[in-house]
């Protein structure tokens, strides 16, 4: 008893030390975003990542024949490629392209997350992902070669030709890119609902038309979209597997990029590049409001 | 000398007459997986559920309460056995052939369509004429109390409004029997007891025969016609709230509905009475199947204890007490048997004082039960 009472004292004077440590640790937490340099580092990655296409754009606005000086704001290089034919037909091709690759991959794309997640879990699952996921993971140029060898000899066998076998190399690798949001969008959903729907005398055929399906379309839709900007930037496959006045508008710029650059193709990038941040954004628009 | 009460063998189907019967199950075995991890969720079930009865499946989590319900919608289909409703073999019709509709615990509302659309869906599904589907989806909304709300968005309601709309969109098609896995569990206490009363009163009202799954012995006695009760698997009895609470069959069953104390006594006269540890000899109420000498265990409800002098006539038990709880309705009078163990008397009213000699009084028939 005699003792408790100074043992007891040190601790009260002490308790605001044992108390001490947490905040300062919490603090030093805080400080690891705050390091110096972090910030600066952050930035100059956004720096590179667009400054370059920052210029890009301004450029296109450009008055004058040069990229690098500026003179005064002008409309004439978006009108100059307006005007011009080879831009055109290049826009038509990839809109054609991109289209019905969007089409065919996002419907494979939907049966085959359908097939991978609306059945219990079975031998190969992981595999079946990665099967499906293949083009993700194989270097863009050994798809083209070999895609091209292989309609190569297709041709030869069955003598046809045409802009339809462009068009089957862009659907095959736009599959993994459709299929990856149809297939968390789906995994998100519950299957209860479904259950409820044959519950409630829904035939198969029923449950998917009145329940999964309006339930999976956002996924299909950002899937269709991602599909759709995928097949529209593909330069590698295009240009190695598209016959002749097969050019798409890559392609096409790639081409005119090795006489040098020029506000034309400037204006033209800039206008793909803000068709692809239209539907990047309408994606992430759909993907965020559904949750 | 007790008479055999109308406890039943679980493994015997009831004397109901076949005319009266909705579902009958018949030795319905289901496993899941396979090997070393095969589980069995319901190890040989036989059971009828009666026309018009609101019927509770009772047991601990894990017992197979949603895999015979699950057996019953369509979801599962059984190894072995046969599943009847209304006389007719369904155990092998998917789901959306069976007149059959149930509640699921998460509701599962179409988070796509209105309250109205919900309600409607099963009569959509089915092809009926729209303003059929509309009358019915009227008066659904009606039996419910959601009128006012048939056009929100589902994910618009509050818990307890939800759990209507789920009920009217499963009676909206008049099934047979609506199958309800623990629709109550997700809902706070109050909304719970409320909830428990319009269930009653849908089941009444719509004539539906209610198969309700709970593991909550209380709702199960207040709401039910009939409870069946299990564990791992097996139905280890079916009676009334009443049968099942006052002569629980199985050490398992008194076990799990209520206080009960479960003391150790000998059967004589075969199987007629049963000797006390304190010398006394009562009447015995057998289950079924029971054998009729030996050891056995008896159960008597603390309620249905009284407490006498110690030298007292109908004191069969004697013993001191050794603690007294008050709690509101009554007191919980604990008595530590002068042979060893320990009962607990409920007593709405008690002089009884902690260390004194009491006398226990027992019912004239006391409940053996098997193990
Ligand atoms: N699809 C399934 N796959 C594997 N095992 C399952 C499956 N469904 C149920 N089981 C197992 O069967 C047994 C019975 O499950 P069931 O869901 O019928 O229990 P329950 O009585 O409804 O329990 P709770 O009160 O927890 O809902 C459990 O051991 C469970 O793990
Ligand atoms: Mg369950």
């Amino acid at each position: 008893m005699a003792e408790r009472t100074p043992t007891q004292t040190p601790a009260t004077v002490a308790s605001p030390d044992p108390a001490a440590p947490p905040p300062r640790r919490r603090r030093r937490m805080k400080d690891l975003r705050k390091q110096p340099g972090f910030d600066t580092m952050a930035w100059f990655c956004l720096f590179c990542l667009y400054a370059p296409i920052a210029v890009l754009v301004v450029f296109s606005f450009n008055d004058n024949r040069s990229v690098v000086r500026w003179t005064e704001f002008s409309l004439r290089w978006y009108r100059a490629a307006f005007e011009n034919d080879g831009i055109r037909h290049a826009t038509w091709i990839s809109l054609q392209v991109a289209f019905v690759a969007m089409v065919f991959a996002t419907t494979f794309a939907t049966m085959a997350a359908l097939a991978t997640t609306r059945v219990r879990a079975f031998k190969g699952q992981t595999l079946t992902y990665a099967v499906i996921n293949q083009p993700l993971m194989v270097p863009e140029i050994v798809t083209a070669v070999s895609t091209l060898a292989f309609f190569v000899l297709i041709k030869q066998v069955t003598g046809l030709n045409g802009i339809g076998f462009l068009m089957l190399a862009h659907t095959v690798f736009c599959i993994p890119f459709a299929y990856m949001p149809i297939r968390a969008r789906l995994e998100d959903m519950n299957l209860t609902l479904e259950q409820a729907a044959a519950d409630l005398y829904g035939t198969p055929f029923q449950v998917f038309r009145t329940v999964t399906l309006p339930l999976m379309a956002p996924g299909i839709v950002a899937g269709a979209m991602l599909a759709f900007v995928v097949s529209l930037d593909d330069v590698i496959i295009t240009l190695l597997v598209g016959g002749p006045g097969e050019t798409t508008l890559p392609v096409y710029i790639f081409g005119q990029i090795r006489r040098g650059i020029t506000p034309e193709i400037n204006a033209v990038s800039t206008v793909l590049l803000g068709l692809s941040a239209l539907l990047v954004s309408i994606f992430f628009l759909i993907g965020n409001k559904r949750k | 000398m007790a008479t055999q009460t109308e406890i039943r063998d679980p493994g015997t189907p009831q004397a109901a007459a076949a005319q009266d019967v909705m579902i009958h199950a018949e030795g319905v075995i289901k496993t899941f997986g396979e090997g070393a991890g095969k589980i069995t969720a319901l190890d040989n079930v036989t059971v009828d559920i009666r026309k018009n009865e609101f019927f509770t499946l009772l047991g601990p989590s894990g017992c197979g309460k949603t895999t015979l319900l699950r057996l019953i919608a369509g979801f599962e289909l059984p190894d072995r056995g046969q599943i009847l409703l209304d006389g007719q073999e369904i155990g092998h019709l998917p789901p959306y052939k069976r007149p059959v509709n149930t509640v699921f615990q998460s509701y599962a509302l179409f988070p796509h369509m209105s309250v109205a659309r919900n309600i409607g869906f099963g009569l959509e599904m089915q092809g009926r004429p729209k303003a059929e589907i509309k009358t019915a989806t009227e008066e659904m909304l009606a039996l419910v109390q959601m009128e006012h709300l048939a056009n929100r968005q589902t994910d618009q309601l509050s818990g307890g409004q939800q759990q209507r709309v789920a009920l009217a969109r499963a009676l909206a098609p008049r099934p047979k029997v609506l199958l309800l896995d623990e629709p109550l569990s997700a809902l706070d206490l109050k909304l719970r007891k409320e909830m428990q009363i319009e269930l009653k009163r849908l089941q009444g009202e719509t004539g539906i025969t209610f198969v309700f799954v709970t593991h909550d012995q209380e709702e199960a006695l207040t709401m039910s016609d009939r409870i069946a009760v299990m564990q791992a698997g097996c139905i280890l009895q079916v009676g009334t709230p009443k049968e099942i609470y006052n002569n629980p069959a199985r050490r398992f069953v008194a076990d799990f509905i209520g206080d009960i104390n479960i003391l150790e006594g000998e059967l004589q006269q075969d199987g007629g009475a049963v000797l006390l540890p304190g010398g006394a000899s009562i009447g015995a109420l057998l289950p079924e199947g029971a054998a009729r000498s030996g050891k056995v265990s008896i159960a008597i409800r603390p309620e249905n204890m009284g407490l006498t002098a110690p030298d007292a006539a109908d004191a069969s038990l004697t013993g001191e007490v050794t603690n007294i709880v008050y709690f509101g309705a009554g007191h919980n009078v604990h008595v530590a048997l002068d042979g060893g163990g320990e009962v607990l008397v409920r007593r709405a009213q008690t002089d009884a004082q902690v260390g004194a000699k009491v006398g226990l009084a027992v019912p004239d028939a006391v409940q053996v039960l098997v193990d």
